[in-house]
């Protein structure tokens, strides 16, 4: 034992690789929630003025409620007014491709290992990174629109394609849905829009990279995915935020529209500062995301690999609207530390033959605590709908909790619900089994870990598998005891 | 290439081996046989490293170094390889991964480059030809759902592939049926050089049929009470352990 424990010293003393900050000149809202600073945001982004009506209405909306409580998870009150709402770097012109944008910003990319020449140049992904608050740089645009793609900025899709914003913006997620969901229409900042046509299969996986730099900032992401008639896109979300000592809270929101026959995948790696190793910091990660699958034989999974936030709360959802629509959750959820993580999805099944599948997989060590909430909704006519629902959970150590909290809600008799769950622990016998082979304790814990959790990371794109394989090996090193 | 001295060890608190002498030089095959209970069991564990063991006397030295001092993956990269009497379930990872892992790590221990994809599975090829194993065996989950006599030809396939100087198989034989026995014995046999060494531990002589010992040491009560050639081997088989019980017990109590 004493082994382990000085392997738990050594590397629990590691330093979050992202902490840091840059100092850049930031042009930002004083600290403080009102009318006021809304109308600031939207004024300073040029916004029209339904769009302003729209926030001012969701802040209205949010001042009428509380604070959810539901979930399993403690943290302090956040005093809202003490956050900015709104921060972007100064840029003195705006950047019209990447050569204009400022280097400080591209280094920090550099830094974070996404180096978006690189990324353009070797990978053919489409990045549209989002550095706290302003969109920095959209790469691939020109080999996107001549497909009739659109993939930028959330402001920038406010100006040029206002018509869609209108159209789709609160289509999927109501602004009087929850508590974070209005507070995020009344401030969200800036976020992605992407539009495929009908018919257009995307032929690169989009992506986006979101990071919190500047201190005391909530950061209120916007993303709407809008899939027409037998299109199909891939969605790669990635996040890292620079280490802070107060928590930063973050509640964004994401929407995506199926229509007939398209299919939207959806996938995220997140890595946000979890906290030190007594609790103290991290993010606060309220999001809310959910899909329609509007048209019949439609399609959206979504697949998770959450590793970092001190505290996430976080069900992405699919409303299978259309008939023989397929939704599909694929998570990982890891915890270590005072990490507390209570995130599932909702399938909501109101179409004929619509199919839902579930698989999540918790790993909690340290003195975490990592809850699955999900529900499974069958509605009336909804004849034979079919789900297929997997929680299992991995523990490490003896003072972490996993809790699984599955609702099953059927209102269709020839519904077909199947609900299976584990528990297990990492064995002693199997870390010495990999030892006698050679194989290190750490690398041990990553193998085993990586293939608890195999049948999601196969889920992810080949170059975010391999990144989401490293987190989980980073997220649990020292957790072994 | 080994050479145990005075080794007593304990689980908690109990002691278990009582004083082990052992020499096993390059090339040989050792059998430990003996009663249940007797320790064999608790010998291969302390030589792997297993940490529930507590050695609480005595030396062990592998090729000039300290043993005990290593922990159990450097035992594994120095060349001591364990084949477990009960393998151990990884789900989600295959053998091949596994492998490749695990070989890797020892080669970087060693100092040697890391074996590329087409390298790695050429190896594994050459390899599972010895223990005439299936290809989809490897890429399932280690030892999951593996018949009895699928782990353990798994493990000398495991055995080969590492290449090991001293192996140490623990009941390899047991729930192995004969047509598992003799391709298990084959693959260990093959591998077999002058400059390998073999520890045997088994309860029956059968194994012995196939795996053919210079020397059988007889394990009782935690101490190597009967050594001699493979023909006290047979000689257990037929009289079973009794005969050596009685003697050893006479002895202690005319002391």
């Amino acid at each position: 034992m004493s082994k382990d424990n000085q392997l738990l010293e050594d590397l629990t003393s590691k330093e979050y690789e992202h902490g840091w900050s840059v100092n850049y000149e930031a042009d930002e809202a004083p600290a403080g929630l009102n009318e006021g600073i809304i109308r600031w945001i939207s004024s300073k982004k040029e916004e029209p003025k339904w769009l302003l009506e729209w926030r001012l209405k969701a802040f209205a909306t949010w001042q009428s409620m509380a604070e959810p409580s539901w979930a399993n998870v403690n943290y302090p009150k956040i005093d809202l007014q003490a956050l900015k709402y709104y921060s972007a770097p100064k840029q003195s012109k705006k950047p019209k491709n990447l050569n204009e944008v400022d280097p400080e910003l591209i280094a920090i990319y550099e830094r974070l290992g996404i180096s978006l020449n690189e990324q353009k140049r070797l990978q053919g992904i489409a990045v549209d990174a989002v550095l706290d608050s302003v969109s920095v740089a959209t790469t691939f645009k020109d080999t996107l629109s001549k497909l009739g793609i659109v993939f930028c900025s959330f402001s920038e899709a406010v100006k040029e394609h206002p018509e869609l914003i209108k159209k789709y913006l609160g289509s999927v997620v109501p602004i009087q849905d929850n508590y974070y969901a209005a507070l995020n229409s009344a401030v969200f900042s800036d976020g992605s829009f992407c539009y495929i046509p009908k018919g257009v299969r995307c032929p690169m996986e989009l992506s986006t990279y979101f990071r919190i730099n500047a201190a005391n900032t909530g950061q209120f992401e916007r993303t709407l995915i809008v899939a027409e008639e037998s299109s199909y896109v891939s969605y790669l979300e990635g996040c890292t935020a620079p280490q802070r000592d107060e928590n930063q809270l973050h509640a964004a929101v994401v929407e995506i529209y199926a229509a007939a026959h398209a299919e939207v995948k959806y996938s995220t790696v997140q890595n946000w500062y979890p906290g030190d190793n007594e609790g103290r910091g991290g993010i606060y990660n309220f999001v809310t995301k959910r899909g329609i699958c509007a048209g019949d034989y439609s399609k959206i999974s979504w697949t998770q690999v959450e590793t970092g936030s001190a505290v996430t709360w976080k069900y992405p959802s699919c409303i299978l609207k259309g008939d023989h629509s397929v939704g599909e959750f694929y998570s990982v959820a890891v915890t270590n530390n005072y990490q507390q993580a209570d995130t599932g999805t909702k399938m909501i099944h109101i179409g004929k033959n619509t199919k839902s599948r579930i698989v999540s997989k918790g790993i909690s060590a340290g003195k975490s605590q990592n809850s699955y909430r999900g529900q499974v909704q069958v509605m009336k006519r909804a004849l034979h709908a079919r789900n297929f629902s997997q929680c299992d959970s991995l523990l490490m150590g003896n003072a972490c909790g996993a809790h699984t909290f599955p609702y099953i809600d059927i209102a269709n008799p020839t519904a077909k619900v199947e609900h299976e769950a584990t528990t297990s622990k990492i064995g002693e016998d199997q870390i010495f089994y990999c030892n006698q082979r050679g194989i290190a304790t750490e690398d041990a814990v990553a193998l085993i870990v990586n293939g608890y959790a195999k049948e999601v990371l196969n889920q992810l794109p080949m170059e975010f598998a391999v990144e989401a394989q490293k987190l989980l090996a980073l997220t649990l090193e020292g957790s072994v005891g | 290439m080994l050479s145990i001295k005075n080794l007593h060890a304990s689980i908690e608190g109990t002691p278990i081996l009582k004083g082990i002498n052992l020499q096993v030089n390059a090339g040989e095959v050792h059998a430990i046989m003996g009663p249940n209970g007797s320790g064999k069991s608790t010998l291969a564990s302390v030589l792997a490293g297993r940490e529930e063991y507590e050695v609480t006397q005595g030396e062990v030295i592998f090729q000039g170094k300290d043993l005990l001092e290593l922990s159990p993956e450097d035992r594994a990269r120095e060349g001591v390889f364990l084949a477990f009497q009960y393998p151990i379930e990884i789900p989600g990872v295959s053998t091949t991964n596994f492998l490749r892992t695990a070989l890797n790590q020892i080669r970087e221990y060693r100092g040697q480059e890391p074996l590329d994809a087409v390298k790695f599975l050429s190896l594994m090829k050459e390899k599972m030809a010895l223990v005439e194993i299936d290809q989809k065996l490897l890429s399932r989950s280690l030892n999951e759902g593996f018949s009895g006599g699928e782990k353990k030809r798994n493990e000398i396939f495991q055995m080969a592939m590492l290449e090991p100087k001293l192996s140490i198989l623990d009941e390899t034989d047991s729930g192995l049926d004969i047509d598992a026995l003799r391709i298990v014995s084959n693959g260990v046999n093959k591998l077999k050089s002058p400059s390998t060494a073999t520890i045997v531990v088994t309860h029956y002589q059968r194994l012995l049929d196939y795996i053919v010992p210079d020397v059988v040491h007889v394990l009782y009560q935690g101490r190597i009470v009967k050594s001699g050639s493979k023909e006290l081997a047979l000689e257990l088989e037929q009289k079973g352990y009794d005969w050596i019980k009685e003697e050893v017990d006479t002895a202690k109590a005319t002391a």
